[in-house]
């Protein structure tokens, strides 16, 4: 039971952290909080439907669709929302945050128009495959929930952390200025940054219709505040306290709904901002260092 | 080999530069002098490219360069290293250095980080700590390193010697010198007037935005007026 519930909060906290991530990396260069992260999360995940169920296409294929539509939503977003607001005169250094909120609700209001407002399942072809050891069942959606989230974080910290695009964009998010006097094409880094998150959105979408068999337009919201909860948890613009931040709130929500109160389930992510920010507000991975 | 003519910027409404004008002759090291508030930092950051001038033209080996993007003008070999190190403090002193050289494509990048890691011995010791943990002396060899291994025709260095403590500067300024007889033109913005203008050819004087004088660096340093009204000497 306990190994059950601890499998299953890894594989949702796994789940949380990339989402985490894609917030995570837009805050670190950009400063700001990319409040439509949670909408195209949501079409990602719909993009899965479509092709794996609507379609009938192998899962591989959802993610390949999903990753390339929300890649070209980051760019969108990018160039269309957020651009034209930066370094001009008399810009209230919100106005980006406002942005991205219209662009959610635009997105959220789309996904009504063009999916509907119900609740579509989330099939993969394996969902009902399982592992029994001893007494704990495992399915195999969790496994591969959990490698494809491993995999992602993994070549994400190793890209950041060794190629020269990756440190590229560690020194943007630590000063735009001496990046560029250093050579750095700021504005393309940005770029950069804002498509792979929203994939890495994208990608996190299918993950959780997977985990939940459910997608509904609605669900980017709660999932954005979530994720918003768990940057402030780590650290704002840590990739590490992103990683950390996921695994501790989908841990922390799978045992209030065994041993406490299920009704408290999505409590428990803005309790944690609370107390993080009450006891150590740059968050659990300290200052704004992007590694 | 820089040319700056009629240059007029401003932060907001605010006119900070007021037609500056400024050469730099190849192989020379030109001072800029002045006191806070000055517009040096702002004649660097409107040079490197930070800023963009309202009005007047910069020209860089003949060639108009007003407007481009700091990193452009990195490629065109003007580097700056800016008014108080930014040392990247989250990456490690090696990182620090392989971001100088970001914008190369030659195979002499790793025999040059020897070079530097040589000359600059502290920078080897700590080459796996993170910039932020150096000293303010130890930071500006990491910045001045990292801004050589750009391979810089033309260095801009703005108040190397701030806050460091004397032992140190005189070191910083035998550097500057030492970079300057490899073959790169330095332009440099002091508050340590004298020892700064000790290395120079020429020198600029800037008031409120506005050159009031300029001349040989030697004939600066013998003028009775500069010397009262900027390197702090007074008159007996």
């Amino acid at each position: 039971m306990l190994i059950e519930q601890l499998i299953n909060g890894i594989t949702l906290g796994s789940i949380y952290a990339i989402v985490a991530l894609g917030f995570t990396l837009v805050f670190g260069v950009l400063g700001i909080i990319n409040m439509a992260h949670g909408e195209i999360f949501m079409f990602g995940a719909f993009i899965g439907v479509l092709v794996t169920t609507s379609l009938q296409l192998p899962l591989w294929l959802g993610f390949l669709a999903a990753i390339l539509i929300t890649a070209v939503m980051g760019y969108m977003l990018e160039r269309f929302a957020l651009r034209p607001l930066r370094h001009k005169q008399g810009v209230s250094h919100l106005a980006p945050l406002i942005s991205t909120i219209g662009v959610s609700i635009l997105l959220e209001n789309l996904s009504h128009h063009l999916f509907g407002a119900g609740n579509h399942p989330f099939r993969a072809s394996f969902a009902e495959i399982n592992f029994q050891i001893g007494s704990i069942t495992i399915y195999l959606v969790q496994i591969v929930i959990f490698v494809i989230s491993v995999i992602l974080m993994m070549a994400l910290s190793f890209w950041l952390g060794k190629t020269k695009a990756g440190k590229a964009l560690r020194a943007t998010a630590e000063n735009l200025e001496t990046a560029s006097l250093l050579g750095v094409d700021t504005k393309r880094i940005i770029t950069m940054t804002v498509i792979i998150a929203s994939a890495m959105g994208g990608i996190a979408g299918i993950l959780v219709g997977m985990a939940f068999n459910s997608v509904t337009p609605q669900m980017g919201l709660s999932m954005g505040l979530k994720g918003l909860a768990i940057i402030i948890l780590g650290g704002m613009g840590n990739v590490k306290g992103a990683m950390a931040g996921g695994l501790i709130l989908g841990l922390a929500e799978t045992f209030i709904v065994v041993y406490g109160d299920s009704g408290y389930r999505d409590a428990i992510a803005f309790l944690a901002i609370i107390v993080i920010l009450l006891i150590r507000p740059q968050g659990l991975f300290g200052q704004k260092i992007s590694t | 080999m820089l040319k700056v003519s009629c240059i007029h910027a401003f932060y907001g409404n605010i006119q900070v530069l007021k037609n500056i004008d400024l050469q730099v002759e190849e192989g020379s090291i030109v001072t800029i002098l002045g006191a806070n508030g000055a517009g040096k930092t702002t004649t660097m950051k409107t040079v490197a490219g930070l800023l963009k001038p309202q009005q007047g033209k910069i020209e860089f080996l003949g060639e108009d360069v007003t407007g481009l993007r700091p990193d452009q003008l990195l490629r065109k070999g003007i580097a700056l290293v800016p008014e108080g190190r930014q040392i990247l403090a989250g990456m490690t002193v090696m990182e620090n250095l392989e971001m100088g050289a970001y914008h190369r494509k030659d195979n002499e990048i790793g025999q040059d980080l020897e070079k530097v890691l040589e000359r600059f011995p502290i920078l080897k010791e700590r080459e796996k700590q993170l910039g932020g943990t150096l000293s303010g002396g130890q930071q500006q060899m990491l910045a001045i390193a990292r801004a050589i291994l750009s391979r810089p025709k033309l260095l801009l260095l703005d108040e190397p010697s701030m806050g460091l403590a004397p032992l140190i500067v005189a070191d910083i300024f035998k550097i500057i010198k030492e970079i300057n007889e490899t073959g790169t033109t330095v332009l440099l913005v002091e508050q340590n007037a004298r020892q700064a203008l000790k290395i120079s050819d020429y020198g600029y004087v800037l008031e409120i935005g506005k050159i009031v004088a300029d001349g040989k660096a030697q004939d600066l340093l013998n003028d009775p007026r500069i010397m009262e009204a900027y390197l702090g000497r007074k008159s007996s």
